[in-house]
């Protein structure tokens, strides 16, 4: 099996570490992955006015590329991403008035009609590997470790492109209870991380990651799974300053899904690159022993 | 804060154009505050979620000229999965901060960003918030 696949801007640097870890995961489970030609950024987010086409050019884009490919899929590992050229997809499938404007601006491109399906890569997995034949070849089952299944905004809202129905987190769990993981549900599972206002000011993205944090931890889980850099970041890699500042008791590692998705098929630990999250991540599956042996 | 309603406070002009960038008809809200219930940063901001509604409904947007409600949303759609009149309010959010930023005026400036922070944050924070916050 092959898939077409879109990785967005956070994915080859700071992120790679969600990239790294699908990629060895899918070469384990036998599918190999194209990353689309001359992608660009989607955009990070989906604009919302209802005037404003221009910055629905840089998604469609990306989509056009795939179809280019024969593709009727794009996987796409960072829920913004999968967002964004989502959201993108529908205005150009459903709306025959502005899709026309797009594809007139775009004349240099081939003409595009949402003919491509933004898949994640949490559905892809659901729906085209299955369960059942992850669990098979599972290596090293994550027994004992309690993750929480974290969605954020943008995997699942709005409803329109919602990889399943608000509130609803079965794609995740399913995925981590396959790798013998004890998934911990808790109430925060959707509750926004701050996003980009980490960059206005201080208080808000501290506050709301602090309630994230903390509702894991009260709900018995010892590890935030994810599948967003920006969650990544507000809820990992800043969750010192949290401790720092009393605003977090205990601490709550967090991992992109595709790490936990990789360690438990026996992939090396080199090859997620844990030197990109918190080092408590990686220490925990340690003392979990839910690594390979080297 | 009493509203006070009279035929020169109501703007509208004001609901018009937040109708035509939003694409909402904020006139279907009936004050019920679930979008302030929903919202994550609702204890950051001047005028709750809903305030900002009635205000809207009103085209009394010079009531909102300094509130930073529109600036804290971080366009999470909480409130619009939730709203039982269907009104998408990030879009209402979102019209309220172009009403601002397409008068080229940043919110945040991308320049005050040092080397060091620049080096740590994420390319989608910067990304998502350039969009959201500045022209």
């Amino acid at each position: 099996m092959k898939i077409s696949y879109y990785p967005g801007c956070t994915l080859k640097t700071k992120a790679a570490n969600l990239e790294a870890a699908a990629v060895a995961s899918l070469a384990v489970l036998g599918v190999e992955v194209e990353e689309i030609d001359r992608w660009n950024c989607c955009g990070a987010v989906f604009s919302l006015t209802a005037d404003d086409l221009i910055h629905q050019v840089g998604p469609v884009r990306n989509l056009v590329r795939a179809k280019e490919k024969g593709a009727d899929q794009l996987v796409t590992l960072c829920s913004m991403c999968y967002n964004t050229l989502a959201r993108a997809n529908r205005i150009v499938r459903d709306d025959t008035v502005k899709r026309d404007t797009i594809n007139r601006f775009m004349d240099d491109e081939i003409d595009y009609a949402g003919e491509v399906e933004v898949v994640h890569m949490l559905t892809f997995l659901a729906r085209e590997v299955g369960w059942q034949k992850i669990r098979e070849a599972v290596k090293v089952p994550l027994t004992g470790l309690r993750v929480s299944p974290y969605y954020g905004c943008t995997l699942q809202r709005p409803a329109d492109v919602g990889i399943e129905p608000f509130g609803s987190f079965s794609l995740m769990t399913g995925l981590l209870e396959a790798l013998g993981a004890t998934v911990v549900p808790f109430a925060a599972a959707d509750t926004c991380c701050g996003s980009y206002q980490v960059l206005n000011g201080e208080g808000g993205a501290k506050s709301t990651a602090a309630v994230i944090i903390n509702d894991a931890a009260q709900a018995g889980a010892e590890a935030l799974a994810t599948s967003c850099p920006l969650c990544e970041y507000n809820l990992g890699k800043r969750q010192e300053q949290l401790i720092t500042s009393g605003q977090v008791e205990a601490p709550v590692p967090t991992f992109y899904f595709t790490q936990l998705l990789a360690v438990a098929l026996g992939v090396a630990p080199e090859s997620c690159l844990f030197d990109l999250n918190d080092a408590a991540s990686l220490a925990l599956l340690k003392n979990k022993n839910c690594l390979v042996a080297a | 804060m009493t509203l006070i309603i009279t035929g020169t406070t109501i703007s509208i002009p004001s609901i018009k154009q937040l109708e035509e960038l939003s694409g909402e008809n904020v006139k279907l809200c009936m004050q019920c505050a679930t979008c302030t219930g929903m919202c994550p940063m609702a204890a950051e901001m001047d005028h709750s979620p809903r305030m900002v509604m009635h205000l809207s409904q009103f085209g009394m947007l010079d009531r909102l000229a300094g509130s930073n409600t529109y600036w804290k949303c971080a366009s999470c759609h909480a409130c619009t999965v939730k709203c039982p009149r269907g009104i998408d309010i990030a879009k209402v959010m979102e019209a309220l901060r172009q009403r601002v930023l397409r008068k080229n005026t940043n919110f945040i400036e991308p320049s005050a960003l040092s080397a060091e922070r620049i080096a740590e944050l994420p390319q989608i924070a910067m990304v998502a918030a350039f969009r959201k916050l500045t022209s």
